[in-house]
């Protein structure tokens, strides 16, 4: 029970951080991403600021055994790069510049622009689905 | 509010942002997991390898959405411009859907919680898709495809 509120708690605040920070507005998104152009720095401040926030829970975290609700940490690799990595990251990067939005956004935005939300949305689960089906091979 | 910046927010900006940062900090040190989330996305529809449980992952992605219902109607509208053509959203979607899988996380997973944490595979991740994003932005501003 503690889990579920910890793991619907933790969305809610981030969606509630998203709307603050404006990166639930695509033209705002691609106005960062508009280097050449009208540039809009806004979503280097929400980097900064999240960033600012995680960077201490990672000090905290050193710190500790175990997370307070869980029995072990999962923590990725960070190490390995490969083509996937990059090939990946590259991929959703047209998707990002495109549509102005990334998966974070796209979901919360189901809550107040429901019917682009969701085209995006579906879209991004056809494309995952798709990735599932290549990766069996 | 930012010299040069007409239209910046960023102290606004700031703020969403440390609140996201707090929210995966809450993911992280609650449950020892990382707040990515293309990866609980997945998850949550039950496509995604591994990870948190679907029920937490489920929770997590209802919760994104009552978040930004609640600042809507605590906060007021939340300002919101697409595409011209909604069209664009299937493509970009779909790129979306595949890239962050075979990447193996978004702005989220490798932007926030990686770069915070040095990660190397996150900084290369984070740069890649932003070099993307400006190349693609810049292309189909090339083409006439710019959305003022």
């Amino acid at each position: 029970m503690i889990r579920a509120i910890t793991g619907l708690l933790s969305g809610i605040v981030f969606g509630f951080g998203l709307a603050l920070s404006g990166m639930m507005n695509p033209a705002r998104v691609r106005g960062f991403l508009d280097l050449f152009g009208q540039w809009d720095p806004t979503l280097a401040f929400v980097m900064g600021g999240a960033i600012l926030a995680m960077a201490l829970a990672w000090l905290f975290q050193a710190q500790t055994d175990k997370p307070a609700c869980a029995s072990q940490y999962h923590l990725p690799d960070t190490k390995h790069i490969d083509g996937r990595l990059i090939g990946g990251a590259a991929l959703f990067g047209i998707g990002w510049g495109l549509g102005g939005l990334c998966p974070g956004p796209g979901i919360a935005s189901l809550a107040t622009q429901f019917v682009p939300a969701l085209i995006f949305v579906a879209s991004m689960l056809l494309g995952m689905t798709f990735f599932r089906l290549w990766n069996r091979g | 509010m930012l010299p040069g910046f007409p239209h910046a927010q960023p102290i606004e900006g700031f703020l969403g942002g440390l609140l996201i940062g707090l929210a995966a900090a809450i993911m992280l040190l609650g449950l020892g997991r990382i707040a990515g989330i293309s990866g609980l996305f997945a998850r949550a529809a039950g496509i995604g390898g591994s990870g948190a449980k679907q029920s937490i992952a489920i929770l997590f992605i209802l919760g994104l959405i009552a978040g930004a219902a609640l600042f809507s109607f605590t906060m007021g509208p939340i300002e919101a411009n697409f595409p011209p053509d909604m069209l664009w959203l299937i493509p970009a979607g779909l790129l979306v859907g595949f890239g962050t899988r075979l990447g193996s996380g978004c702005t989220s997973g490798h932007g926030v919680c990686g770069m915070s944490r040095l990660s190397r595979r996150s900084i290369v991740a984070t740069l890649t898709f932003m070099i993307t994003g400006f190349a693609t932005v810049a292309i189909v501003n090339a083409l006439g495809g710019s959305w003022s």
